[in-house]
């Protein structure tokens, strides 16, 4: 078992090396930091501001979403469940396009508003960053709040209708002290997602009214290479992201992979006219506010498809490659990690694993590009180092999926196979990849995506002639070429879905219960 | 000749046995529920912390992992991986990273007939019965040869037919392969089925064995209790 703390070890430090050691080498190459400017603290107002009010407002639309969802019975209910699962593996850069089609200057909106002889609205700025922020988190909102509806067990309802509850009853008795539970972990995971915002502010935000943190060392970096600057704002940022970890540690956060979503609550005090006019109404309304960008991006860019130029078919094949390395380093890093998790049985080593949750991407780019400029060409380097980001950022999700799984493996058949003597390769390949084939399928599926989407790192190392996917359609759309962009986005769109449907159905496929 | 001078530790809790049972014994381990059979039996194979002595035929277990001790166990529940056949499950038993040679594949087959299941060599768990599952578990046993066997409560899901069957087919295997056998049971029956002798687990303690027929004659008070008559 020696192998186990080894092996694991060195995957911690390879995690603290570019969670850590990034933010080091930015503060060494820096030689002392640059005064925190009135620009810096516009964007750490902005960043705060920004992802207080998304998180504020995902949680107010979540709750009677969730709310009606767990009440009613309908036809694509579970259709709507797992499309609520959905923007968590959608490329951020794909879901800003569908926004800007249903909600920029010349989108459905706005030629509905003219129709009318009102002004057409704008999606830059703040209010776009925001409404992008909600699109993405209040189907996370959403679900997480239905889990805990649903976890309320179902006696104590019908208790309630034998007493003759009504709905206030029920709200102040059995849904309040849930949603006391629920909402804080909520509210940290949806703030911490939106404070280390970067493609969002990129596409939609930007200048000194709607920067955040990481555009802005982004902007340090890139356009006025002040590595005094960049570090300073690394430093805010990594503070940041800390204390909310921090705060997040006394909060239970909630899992977020959450089955068994497909029951509904049987309400005896909700069947009036009008409370199912209203739960209609808002599920009516969700629907239609997360699927229309999506379907505009179908209705943009299937046209195009096939006279797309080959720039396009390239980043594709690149963003593949990146997407399969890139899942390849998780395991490698989250395998290791997850068995000394659960032979330690301590929070720490999880703790550890997933300081990533709380370390900014642009941040260990920065690190990487100062610790490998005087070595070699880093723009060279530009796509290896992208799949090692996203490997890397990828973590917390994958440790999630994989220390319980593999703790209830060893919890079942720990004792058993200590007894045979199955240790080492044995053991991997004997009992753990047999038993974690679900949850390895779900990890693989979920990096595979995560990564083929993202439009972080790649952005700062930009090779200006070797783009992944995500940053060939931010690229079209700064140049105005939305066709082409919309093309791109489809394809996107299509190759994040697929690769996260692949992996998960391989884990799934003739598994043994 | 297995012999306890030692306190196994297991959490907060501590259950000291000074004891020795001969070689070829069958020995049921009784007592009232969460009084430590189990631990005794875990303690025995590796699995727990123990202080003092624990040794077979004058040699010392304490430093050995489970897998290097003389000692085949079968638990409550989860005894066979699900996505292995019962004849890989077999075989684990001689190979744990299940590269076996002929000679090998020849004594899994063998020992699946001997328990019964000849020919269902190829099939996984979930398509064997209840009674099936015990029986691979078994034939594991038998491919270990191990001269001590331990068995927690093993057939507590069977019903009491299968049982009485199962517990005959491990008395059979026992006397074959010469094994001594310590086996939780919280039925008195089971004990006066198969038992030379009883070990009495009581107040964190487990009492030297005692003749089956002899203790259940004259029971001692905290067995008394326990049976409720």
């Amino acid at each position: 078992m020696t192998r186990t703390t080894a092996t694991g070890s060195i995957a911690l430090a390879v995690v603290l090396l570019f969670t850590l050691g990034t933010l080091a080498a930015v503060f060494w190459r820096a030689e002392g930091l640059s005064g925190f400017g009135t620009a810096d603290w516009a964007a750490l107002r902005f960043s705060v501001v920004q992802a207080t009010l998304s998180a504020t407002l995902s949680i107010l639309f979540a709750v009677p979403l969730a709310r009606a969802i767990a009440r009613r019975r309908f036809r694509g209910r579970g259709l709507l469940i797992l499309l609520l699962g959905a923007p968590f593996i959608l490329p951020t850069i794909v879901a800003v396009f569908g926004l800007i089609s249903v909600f920029g200057r010349s989108g459905i909106v706005s030629d509905l508003l003219r129709l009318v002889g009102l002004e057409p609205i704008s999606i830059y700025g703040f209010h776009g960053v925001v409404l992008a922020h909600v699109f993405f988190n209040l189907p996370l909102a959403t679900r997480l709040v239905l889990q805990g509806w649903l976890a309320i067990p179902s006696e104590r309802f019908r208790l309630a209708a034998s007493l003759g509850f009504g709905p206030r009853d029920i709200a102040r008795t059995l849904e309040r002290p849930m949603l006391r539970e629920v909402l804080p972990g909520t509210f940290l995971v949806i703030f911490l997602l939106c404070l280390t915002s970067f493609a969002v502010a990129l596409a939609l935000g930007g200048g000194p009214k709607a920067t955040t943190i990481e555009l802005a060392i982004y902007q340090a970096f890139n356009l006025e290479f002040d590595l005094g600057k960049a570090a300073l704002l690394a430093l805010v940022q990594f503070a940041l992201g800390l204390a909310v970890a921090l705060v997040a540690l006394k909060v239970a956060l909630p899992s977020g992979i959450g089955a068994g979503l497909d029951r509904s609550v049987t309400r005896w005090d909700a069947q009036t006219q009008m409370l199912r006019a209203v739960d209609a109404a808002l599920i009516s309304a969700a629907t239609v506010f997360l699927v229309l960008p999506m379907a505009m991006i179908a209705l943009d860019g299937v046209p195009r498809l096939f006279s797309l130029p080959a720039s396009i078919w390239w980043a594709t094949l690149r963003s593949l490659g990146v997407a399969l390395a890139s899942v390849l380093v998780t395991l490698a890093l989250g395998f290791p990690i997850a068995a000394l998790a659960v032979k330690r049985r301590g929070r720490l080593v999880e703790g550890i694993g997933s300081i990533t949750l709380a370390a900014s991407p642009l941040v260990i780019g920065t690190g990487l590009f100062v610790i490998l400029f005087p070595l070699t060409d880093p723009f060279a380097l530009a796509l290896p180092v992208t799949a090692l980001v996203n490997a890397v950022m990828s973590l917390p999700f994958a440790l999630r999926a994989l220390v319980p799984a593999l703790g209830q493996i060893e919890a079942d058949y720990g004792r058993l196979a200590d007894g045979l003597g199955m240790t080492g390769m044995a053991r991997f390949r004997h009992l753990w990849l047999p038993r974690l084939r679900r949850p390895l399928g779900f990890t693989m599926g979920l990096s595979a995506a995560l990564s083929m989407g993202d439009l972080g790192v790649i952005a700062l190392f930009a090779a200006p002639d070797a783009p992944t996917l995500p940053l060939q359609i931010y690229r079209l759309m700064a140049a105005y070429r939305m066709p082409d962009a919309a093309g791109g986005a489809l394809i996107l769109l299509a190759s994040s879905l697929a690769l996260f449907w692949l992996f998960d159905r391989g884990g799934r496929a003739d598994a043994d219960a | 000749m297995l012999t306890l001078e030692t306190t196994i530790r297991n959490g907060d809790f501590a259950l000291r046995a000074d004891l020795s049972v001969a070689t070829g014994r069958r020995v049921a381990v009784i007592g009232p529920s969460g009084s430590g059979k189990s631990t005794l039996l875990a303690g025995i194979a590796g699995f727990l912390d123990a202080s003092g002595r624990i040794a077979w035929d004058g040699r010392d277990l304490a430093p050995l992992p489970p897998a290097a001790r003389p000692v085949s166990m079968i638990f409550q529940d989860n005894n066979l991986f699900p996505h292995l056949t019962a004849a890989q499950n077999v075989a684990l038993g001689l190979r744990p990273n299940l590269r076996l040679s002929r000679v090998e594949e020849t004594r899994v087959d063998e020992a699946l007939a001997h328990v019964g299941l000849a020919g269902l060599g190829a099939r996984k768990p979930g398509q064997l019965s209840g009674g099936q599952a015990a029986r691979v578990a078994l034939a594991r046993v038998l491919v270990r040869d191990q001269p001590i066997l331990l068995l927690d409560e093993p057939f507590g899901a069977l019903g009491p037919a299968l049982r009485d069957e199962m517990l005959d087919l491990v008395a059979q295997l026992a006397r074959e392969t010469r094994a001594t056998l310590l086996m939780v049971s919280h039925e008195p029956d089971d004990a006066r089925r198969i038992a030379d002798e009883v070990i009495l687990v009581a107040d964190g303690t487990a009492y030297p064995p005692v003749v089956t027929a002899e203790i259940f004659a004259n029971p001692p008070e905290a067995l008394r209790d326990y049976l409720g008559d």
